[in-house]
């Protein structure tokens, strides 16, 4: 499927029951330089539009919230030895989590990419 | 995730936190060449007395640095405190060249207060003159003065905490070496109508880059130095913020400012909390706020500035802690969202200052 975005600038792509979850460009480029992150535990049990991350950047701390409820399948263990992942990748290869969705309707209310561009770029 | 602007209200102004080059490039390019910050919201005034001694006494009453001892062109970084000792602001204070007049930066978010309690402090007879008609831009880093030679080859001759009035370009300055990033630089004060022309102009050497609020943070918190609103507020000392070094030994034996009770009395018996450097072990930044433990978990103080460090490759803090715990090498933890993550009291600067004496 093609990437679905929240507007709280999280983009989720699903394959086979499982989000793959990451923030977006627009995202990194306003919180510039990546330094952190924190990613959750395996096995963790999210419910939409709660915290599952944070993202450190220079400047400050900012949390990263699931758009979809489900279970943490995995993590990408690159974005703890190279946060500046983020800034290069942020669309693909810097994705957070993989979350096995319990309520797959949430997807619904998600917007696709036209929609997301147009709410940050007004 | 939430997003904050790139452009921020700082002091009632909106600043940029970086420029396209973003945080850690224009703190790197600070630390090898040289960055170019507009501080223009910072309160320039002049104070003006019948003579140096009149002003320097009247100046003396609300500052414990030694003022009297300044020789022209000389500036020293000082503090107002309140009665209990607790600190106001922090400024810089310079002997200018005309006789009987003392010219005075203090920060942006401060200006309002400090000007009130100026008025209502200094000795009658002084005069206080704000300068909102004044810009200020700090050009810093190893190659500032390289930079600014070409425009200006006076500059090569001003000391560390000296000024001289010099030409820039056909525009009136007042330089003085000084700055906030812990590297050699400059601070240069021109009219207000001549700020983004000197700002073009300076910027139009390609060893200049501008450098905004996100970095001149990183920068001077690897420098060690105090931020007012963090390391400095109305209820911390000069003493616990480890600036003895800025209170004179004329001063520290007399007193005779606002605040000395507190301030000789901590000289003598010390003081309970200590500003320290703080060293988390991982990756993790602790920002702002954080709390501090020791080994068993009793809290013992709180990180006031805490963040990334470009030069130092990892997270860095400053904070206060209870003196018995504030030696170097004393291991801690830091409460970062509800988990203790161990770090060490460390020996400020981060990254030694290289400031040209």
């Amino acid at each position: 499927m093609t990437a679905k975005y929240s507007k709280d600038h999280e983009w989720v792509i699903v394959e086979n029951g499982i989000a793959t979850i990451g923030i977006t460009n627009h995202a990194q480029e306003q919180l510039g330089d990546v330094v952190f992150i924190e990613l959750p535990a395996i096995g963790k049990k999210v419910a939409a539009h709660e915290q599952a991350a944070v993202v450190e950047s220079v400047k400050a701390a900012s949390e990263v919230y699931v758009p979809v409820s489900g279970e943490v399948v995995e993590v990408n263990k690159e974005l703890e030895g190279d946060p500046a992942l983020v800034n290069r990748d942020a669309e693909s290869g810097a994705w957070f989590m993989k979350v096995k969705l319990s309520n797959p309707a949430e997807l619904d209310e998600l917007m696709d990419k036209p929609a997301y561009d147009k709410l940050v770029n007004g | 995730m939430k997003l904050g602007a790139r452009m921020v209200p700082f002091a009632g102004y909106d600043m940029p936190v970086q420029y396209p080059a973003g945080i850690i490039a224009e703190h790197n390019w600070t630390r090898q060449s040289a960055g170019l910050f507009d501080v223009s919201h910072m309160g320039q005034c002049l104070l003006e007395g019948a003579d140096f001694e009149t002003v320097a006494k009247a100046m003396e009453a609300l500052v414990p640095a030694d003022v009297l001892s300044l020789k022209p062109h000389q500036q020293r970084y000082s503090q107002f405190l309140n009665e209990e000792g607790g600190t106001l602001d922090d400024l810089m204070i310079t002997r200018h060249v005309k006789d009987g007049t003392l010219y005075v930066v203090v920060n942006a978010g401060r200006k309002e207060h400090d000007y009130g309690w100026m008025q209502k402090h200094l000795a009658e007879g002084v005069k206080l003159t704000r300068r909102d008609d004044l810009s200020l831009v700090a050009l810093q880093g190893p190659k500032g003065e390289e930079a600014l030679a070409k425009l200006a080859p006076a500059v090569k001759d001003i000391a560390f905490m000296h000024y001289a009035d010099v030409e820039i370009g056909g525009i009136s300055a007042r330089v003085s070496r000084s700055g906030y990033t812990g590297e050699d630089g400059f601070e240069i004060s021109v009219s207000s109508a001549d700020a983004s022309k000197l700002w073009d102009l300076l910027l139009s050497d390609p060893l200049v880059k501008p450098v905004g609020l996100g970095a001149r943070d990183s920068l001077r918190l690897e420098g060690g130095l105090c931020l007012y609103g963090h390391e400095l507020d109305e209820a911390i000392s000069p003493v616990e913020a480890d600036l003895v070094w800025s209170i004179q030994k004329r001063r520290r034996t007399e007193g005779g400012f606002i605040g000395a009770a507190r301030v000789q009395k901590e000289l003598a018996e010390g003081a309970a909390r200590k500003r320290v450097g703080i060293k988390p072990e991982g990756r993790a930044p602790a920002r702002d706020g954080t709390v501090v433990t020791d080994a068993a978990g009793r809290e013992i103080g709180k990180i006031t500035s805490g963040g990334f460090g470009p030069s130092v490759g990892g997270p860095v803090a400053m904070g206060y802690v209870d003196t018995a715990s504030a030696a170097p090498g004393t291991k801690i933890n830091l409460i970062v969202r509800g988990q203790p993550l161990p770090a060490e009291i460390v020996t400020l600067p981060f990254i030694p200052n290289r400031f040209k004496r």
